[in-house]
C-alpha cells in the first residue's frame, strides 16, 4: 500500500503507551480501599417494579450494599422544586422511582469487595414487576410520530417541486439502530474526598462537561469536582453526557464510604450509553433532463425514547448539500420503550446522507448522467441555505482526486456489466458534509529553563490523536522538536476546553494552543529585546533573565468571520465492490476517501481518522444492526459475536486523500474538522456500488447476503 | 457466575472418575463453557480441567487412518502438515471458524461439544426448551434468521454452530469416547442429534463419557475438497450456511461424493441423497445444480431465515464447483 501522505507528520505520540499497555484508562486506577459495583438490569420493557428482593444478594460473601429505588439516598438535582410538577419528559433519573422505561434499565447496584463477588450477588437480586404493554418497533409507531421542538419542518422555495420535474423518483430508505461499540467499555471510578468533594476517573469526551453535569445532578459547586480522563479507548459520541451508571457509582461510593469502580459489561453497552437511532426516511427528488435539480422533499422519522426527545436532524443534508431552489423537509420522532439514542459519529448527516446520496445515485441512472457529473452539475457555489459564500470549498477537486484514484473511468453505467473471476464488479460513490465548528477554548503553555515546553488544556483525546495534533502545532509555532514538547490533557482542572465532538477539536483547541504559543513567543521576544529572532533559544533567554519558566494562558474563540461565511468540511467516498452473484456475498475491493477539510495539521493521525471513519461507514453499510425481539423488547444480539463490526478481513486497501488547502478564515491554521465526514457518505457509496454491480438497490441497511438474494433467489447477472 | 470448584485431572482415569459425579463439567479450552457460565446458562458445581491429559496427538496409522486427540487445538489441527495433506477439508473448515485467538484455545472435543449460539438459549430471561425444558422456544416465532431449515421440531429450531464438525460429518469420521464403563466408538453422524422432543440433548454422548479423539479413515478426497462458509462478514462470524464438499473424480466423472452443511440443522447436516445423485455423474455445474436441488428436499424456512432456502443450494453448487476446480 502506498500513500505518500502517511509518511509525513508525527507518528501518534502516545501510540507506544497505548500498545504497550502503559496508557491508563479510566478503569485502570486503584485508589486505596476501592470496591466494585455491578448493575442489575430490568428484564421487562415497560411497567413498574412491584418489589425487589435483595436479601440473598446482601448476604452473599463480600457484599457491602445493594442500592435500589427503595433505599437510594436523595439525589439533589433530581428533585422537583416544591410546588412544581414532575416534568413529563427529561433525562432519565436513576433509582428515582419504580417506573420501568426500557429493558435493561438499571434497577439496582450491588457493591462488593471484589468484582466477581459483586457480579455473582447481582445475579441474586430478584425483582417482581407489573408489566405494561410496550412498543419497541419504529415502523409500527410511525403514525404516532411527533415533530420535535424547533427542528421539524422547513421549506425553501416551493414544496414538493420535485413532482413537476421530468425525471423524478420517490423512495424510502431505512437505517437500523447502530451502537458505538468502542473497544473500551464505559467505566468510572468514583471517590469522595470529603462530604462535598468528589474525584472521578471516567470515560468521557469532555472532562469539564462531565464535571458540570455531575455538579448539577448532585448540586455541588463545580470546583469541588475533579474529573480525569487521560485516555479514552474510542467513544464515537457515546461519552458526551453523564450516564446513569456514572450516577450509580457516585451514589454508591458515598453510601459505602469507599471508592467504587463500575465497568459496564458489553451487553450494557448496547442499552445504557445510547445508539444511532433507527430511522425511516423518504426522499422525493426530481431533475431536468440536463441533470439540474428541480426539488427535493426529505421526510424522516427517527426513534427516540419515551422519556426524552433526541433530535439529530437527519434531513439537514438535503437543505445544505446541493444547489437546489426547492427543498422541503419534515422530521418527526417516534417515542419507543427503549433507552434514549445519542450522538453517534456523523450524527444526523450520516443517516440523511444515506437517503440523499442513494436517491441521487438512483436519479443518475434515470438521467443517464454519471453520478459524479450529476453532483458537479448541482454543485453549490454558495451556501444554499444562507446564500453566504463558503469560507473555503474544494469539493470539485475532491471529486477528481477520488475518481482518478479508484479508477472511476472503468465503471460501466449498466449494472452487472462487469465481472471478475466469477464476481460482479461495481463502482459507487457518495459524499458527506458537516459543519466546521470552532468554539471557545484555552491553553496554557509553559516554557521551562531546560528548553522543554508543556502544553495544558482540559480537552479529551478519544482516539483521533489530539495530543499529536497539539504537539505538531506547538512544534511548528515554537520551532521546537516534538521530543521537547509535553502535553497534559483530560483533566478538568486544566484550562477550558469543550467536549471532543462535532469534529471541532483541532479548530477549537488547536487554535488556543496556536494562540498561546504565539503569545509566549511574543513574550520571549520582549524579554530578549532588540526585536529578537523568530525561533530563539528559549532556555538561554530564561537563564539570562534568571527565570525558571515563562508561561502564558490564552483563550480563543470563533469571531465575526463565522457570520460572514458558511463553514463546512466535505468528503467524497469512492468504492469498488465485488458481489458474488450466487451467494450475495459483498466484498469491498477498494475504497478511496477524499476529505476537503482545510489544512491538515497532523497528516498521519488524520489519515488514520479518515480510514477509521470509512471503516465505520463500511460497518454501517454491510453489517451493523441492533436487533430487538419486539415481543420482549429485548436485544438479541447484544454481544460482539452477533453484532458485527468490520474485522480486518472485511477491510480492503483504503486510500486516504486530502485536498489539503487551508481555509483562510476559520482559524489561524486553516484547519477544519474531519472526523464526521470520514464516515458520512460511505454507506451510500457502498450501496451505490452494490447496485452498479448487481442491479439490486438495497434501501434498508445493512446490505447482508440475504437482501441481495431477494425473494426469488440468486441474482441474475 | 456461581462459585464453583476447580481441579486439574492428571490422568484419563482420574478425569473419568471425576466426571462420573453429577454437577461436574469438563473444561478444555473454556472458550464456550466459560461464556455459558458467565451468562448463567450453565452453572456447574465443579470443573475438571483436562488440559494436562495426553490427548493432543495427531497421527496416521498403517491403514492410513488419521487419529486426532480430543485436546488437539483447533489451530494445531488446521496447520498440521498431516491434516493438510490427508484431510485438507478439515483444515479448511477449522480455519473458517471463530478467530485465531479462539482457535488457539479451542480443542477438538470442546468444538464438538460447543452449544448453539441461539440468542434465546443465551438469554436466561427468555424461553428456551434447550436451556430449560418446557419453557418454550423463543426462536420459533422470534428472531430466527440464523436458525435451522432441516430437521427442526416445534420444540427447537436451533443450529449446531461448528464448522469443524461439518467437515468431520462429511468425511465420515468416528468419535472415540471413554467412561467408567469402558470405551466405545460413535460414528460422527450419530454423535449430534436432532432436537425432537429433547432439545436439551445436543448429542448422544452419555453422562460420564469423555471424548478421547476422532478418527478419519483413509479416503481419496484430498485433491477435490472444499469448505465454503457464507457469513455476514469475512471472518469471525458464524455461518449463515456452510458446505463441506469432497469429491473423488476419475477422468471427469464423480466416483464418490461427500456433502454436509452447517448452519441449517441441529446437527451437521449430511446430504446423502445428493451424494448418491452425484455418483457416476460428470463433475460439472449441471450435476452440481441437480444435487443441490435434491439436497433441499424437506427444507422448511421460518420468518427470518427463508433466504436460506435459496442460499443453501447456491452454496452447495458453489462449493462443489470449487471442489471440482471449476469455480
Ligand atoms: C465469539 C466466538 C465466535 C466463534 N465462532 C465460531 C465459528 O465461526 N465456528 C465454530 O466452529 N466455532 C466458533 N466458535 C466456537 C468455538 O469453536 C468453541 O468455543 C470451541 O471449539 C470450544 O472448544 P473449547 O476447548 O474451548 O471447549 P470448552 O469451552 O472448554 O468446552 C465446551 C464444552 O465441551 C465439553 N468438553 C470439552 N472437552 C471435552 C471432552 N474431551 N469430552 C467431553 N466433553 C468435553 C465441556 O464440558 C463443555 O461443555 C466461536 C466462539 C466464540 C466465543
Amino acid at each position: 500500500m502506498t500513500n505518500n501522505q502517511s509518511t509525513k507528520g508525527l507518528s501518534r505520540i502516545d501510540g507506544r503507551l497505548k500498545v504497550t499497555g502503559a496508557a491508563r484508562y479510566s478503569a485502570e486506577f486503584a485508589p486505596a480501599g476501592m470496591v466494585y459495583g455491578v448493575l442489575v438490569g430490568s428484564t421487562i420493557t415497560k411497567g413498574t417494579i412491584k418489589s425487589i428482593d435483595s436479601k440473598a444478594a446482601e448476604r452473599a460473601p463480600g457484599v457491602l450494599s445493594v442500592i435500589t429505588h427503595q433505599n437510594c439516598p436523595r439525589i439533589a438535582g433530581y428533585q422537583v422544586e416544591p410546588g412544581k410538577k414532575e416534568p413529563e419528559k427529561g433525562t432519565y433519573k436513576l433509582f428515582y422511582n419504580n417506573k420501568i422505561l426500557f429493558n435493561g434499565q438499571p434497577i439496582a447496584i450491588v457493591i462488593a469487595d471484589t468484582f466477581e463477588r459483586a457480579l455473582y450477588a447481582a445475579s441474586l437480586v430478584k425483582a417482581q414487576y407489573n408489566a405494561a404493554e410496550h412498543n419497541t418497533r419504529l415502523i409500527d409507531q410511525k403514525h404516532e410520530a411527533f415533530a420535535p421542538e424547533g427542528d421539524g419542518t422547513s421549506k425553501r422555495g416551493e414544496a414538493d417541486a420535485w413532482k413537476t420535474a421530468p425525471f423524478k423518483l420517490e423512495q424510502e430508505y431505512i437505517i437500523p439502530s447502530e451502537v458505538h461499540s468502542p473497544m473500551e467499555l464505559h467505566a468510572i471510578i468514583a471517590k469522595w474526598d470529603a462530604a462535598d468533594r468528589l474525584t472521578v476517573w471516567t470515560k468521557t469526551q469532555g472532562v469539564q462537561d462531565t464535571r458540570d453535569g455531575i455538579a448539577s445532578i448532585f448540586k455541588l459547586p463545580r470546583e469541588n469536582i475533579q474529573v480525569n480522563s487521560k485516555f479514552v479507548g474510542g467513544a464515537f459520541g457515546s461519552a458526551l453526557q453523564v450516564w446513569p451508571h456514572e450516577v450509580a457509582a457516585i451514589v454508591a461510593a458515598k453510601l459505602v464510604k469507599r471508592p467504587v469502580k463500575l465497568v459496564l459489561g458489553r451487553a450494557d453497552m448496547f442499552t445504557s450509553v445510547g445508539y444511532r437511532p433507527h430511522t425511516w426516511q423518504k426522499i422525493g427528488i426530481g431533475a431536468t433532463a440536463d441533470g439540474k435539480l428541480v426539488g427535493i422533499t426529505h421526510e424522516a422519522i427517527g426513534q427516540t425514547s419515551a422519556y426524552e426527545d433526541f433530535n439529530e436532524g437527519p434531513i439537514g443534508v438535503s437543505r445544505a448539500t446541493y444547489a437546489c431552489a426547492n427543498v422541503n423537509t419534515l422530521y418527526k420522532l417516534s417515542a419507543l420503550d427503549i433507552g434514549s439514542p445519542t450522538w453517534m459519529r456523523g450524527p444526523g448527516e450520516a443517516t440523511g446522507a444515506f437517503a440523499l446520496e442513494s436517491a441521487l445515485d438512483e436519479l443518475s441512472y434515470q438521467l443517464n448522467i454519471d453520478p459524479v457529473e450529476l453532483r458537479i452539475i448541482n454543485h453549490a457555489d454558495t451556501d444554499p441555505e444562507s446564500g453566504k459564500p463558503f469560507s473555503s470549498k474544494y469539493l470539485k477537486e475532491a471529486y477528481k482526486l477520488g475518481a482518478d484514484a479508484i479508477g472511476w473511468s472503468d465503471r460501466k453505467t449498466k449494472p452487472g456489466a462487469t465481472a471478475q473471476n466469477g464476481w460482479l464488479v461495481g463502482y459507487g460513490m457518495g459524499g458527506g458534509m458537516f459543519g466546521a465548528y470552532r468554539d471557545k477554548a484555552a491553553a496554557r503553555v509553559v516554557m521551562k529553563d531546560d528548553g522543554t515546553l508543556l502544553i495544558q488544556t482540559a480537552v479529551s483525546d478519544i482516539g483521533p490523536g489530539t495530543g499529536t495534533m497539539i504537539v505538531t502545532i506547538a512544534s511548528e509555532e515554537m520551532g521546537l522538536p516534538a521530543e521537547k514538547i509535553k502535553f497534559d490533557l483530560g483533566d478538568s482542572s486544566l484550562p477550558l476546553a469543550p467536549s471532543q465532538g462535532g469534529s471541532g477539536t483541532t479548530a477549537t483547541v488547536g487554535s488556543a494552543v496556536y494562540q498561546a504559543c504565539t503569545d509566549l513567543k511574543e513574550n520571549f521576544q520582549k524579554l530578549a529585546g532588540n526585536g529578537g529572532t523568530d525561533k530563539p533559544d528559549y532556555a538561554a533567554i530564561l537563564k539570562r533573565n534568571n527565570l525558571q519558566k515563562l508561561e502564558v494562558t490564552s483563550t480563543t474563540n470563533g469571531g465575526p468571520e463565522r457570520d460572514k461565511y458558511a463553514m463546512y468540511a466535505w468528503s467524497v467516498h469512492f468504492v469498488k465492490v465485488l458481489v458474488h452473484p450466487a451467494t450475495g456475498v459483498v466484498k469491498i475491493d477498494k475504497a478511496v476517501c477524499v476529505a476537503d477539510c482545510g489544512h491538515v495539521v497532523s497528516p498521519k493521525t488524520a489519515r488514520s481518522q479518515l480510514i477509521g471513519g470509512a471503516i465505520g461507514g463500511i460497518g454501517m453499510a454491510l453489517m451493523e444492526e441492533v436487533v430487538i425481539d419486539h415481543r420482549y423488547g429485548r436485544l438479541v444480539n447484544n454481544n460482539f459475536a452477533d453484532y458485527h463490526v468490520p474485522v480486518n478481513a472485511d477491510i480492503p486497501q483504503i486510500e486516504a486523500i486530502f485536498v489539503n488547502k487551508p481555509d483562510p478564515y476559520i482559524n489561524p491554521m486553516g484547519a477544519k474538522g474531519m472526523a464526521e465526514i470520514a464516515l458520512i457518505g460511505m454507506a451510500p457509496a457502498v450501496a451505490n456500488a452494490v447496485y452498479n454491480a448487481t442491479g439490486k438497490r438495497v434501501r434498508e441497511l445493512p446490505i447482508t447476503p440475504d437482501k441481495l438474494l431477494g425473494k426469488d433467489g440468486a441474482m441474475e447477472s | 457466575m456461581k462459585p464453583f470448584q476447580y481441579t486439574k485431572a492428571v490422568t484419563q482415569q482420574s478425569a473419568i472418575e471425576a466426571i462420573a459425579k453429577p454437577g461436574v463439567k469438563i473444561i478444555a479450552g473454556g472458550t464456550n463453557l466459560v461464556d455459558l457460565m458467565k451468562r448463567g446458562v450453565t452453572a456447574p458445581d465443579k470443573l475438571v480441567d483436562i488440559n494436562n491429559l495426553p490427548l493432543k496427538s495427531i497421527s496416521l496409522d498403517k491403514a492410513g487412518q488419521l487419529h486426532i486427540g480430543a485436546l488437539a487445538l483447533n489451530s494445531t489441527v488446521s496447520e498440521s502438515p498431516l491434516v493438510l495433506e490427508q484431510q485438507p477439508l478439515l483444515a479448511m473448515a477449522l480455519k473458517a471458524g471463530a478467530s485465531p485467538q479462539l482457535r488457539n484455545m479451542a480443542t477438538v472435543g470442546g468444538n464438538m461439544m460447543q452449544r448453539t449460539r441461539c440468542a434465546y438459549f443465551y438469554d436466561t430471561t427468555m424461553p428456551c426448551n434447550k436451556r430449560q425444558p418446557g419453557s418454550g422456544c423463543g426462536a420459533l416465532e422470534g428472531y430466527n434468521r440464523m436458525h435451522a431449515i432441516f430437521g427442526t421440531s416445534n420444540k427447537c429450531i436451533a443450529v449446531h454452530p461448528s464448522d469443524m464438525c461439518v467437515a468431520l460429518a462429511a468425511l465420515g469420521a468416528e468419535v472415540t469416547v471413554s467412561s467408567r464403563k469402558g470405551s466405545r466408538v460413535i460414528p460422527f453422524t450419530d454423535f449430534h442429534r436432532l432436537p425432537g422432543d429433547h432439545p436439551e440433548k445436543d448429542n448422544t454422548l452419555a453422562d460420564g463419557e469423555l471424548i478421547t479423539g476422532v478418527v478419519i479413515s483413509n479416503n481419496k478426497f484430498a485433491k477435490n475438497s472444499y469448505y465454503l462458509k457464507i457469513r455476514d462478514r469475512q471472518s469471525y462470524a458464524f455461518a449463515l450456511v456452510s458446505v463441506a464438499a469432497a469429491l473423488e473424480i476419475n477422468n471427469g466423472t464423480i466416483k464418490e461424493a461427500r456433502l454436509a452443511m452447517g448452519g441449517v440443522a441441529h446437527k451437521p447436516w449430511r446430504l446423502y441423497d445428493a451424494e448418491k445423485a452425484l455418483a457416476g455423474k460428470p463433475a460439472n455445474e449441471e450435476s452440481f445444480n441437480q444435487a443441490a436441488q435434491i439436497a433441499m428436499q424437506g427444507a422448511k424456512g421460518y420468518q427470518f431465515n427463508s433466504f436460506k432456502l435459496k442460499l443453501a443450494p447456491a452454496a452447495i453448487t458453489e462449493a462443489l464447483k470449487h471442489a471440482a476446480g471449476i469455480a
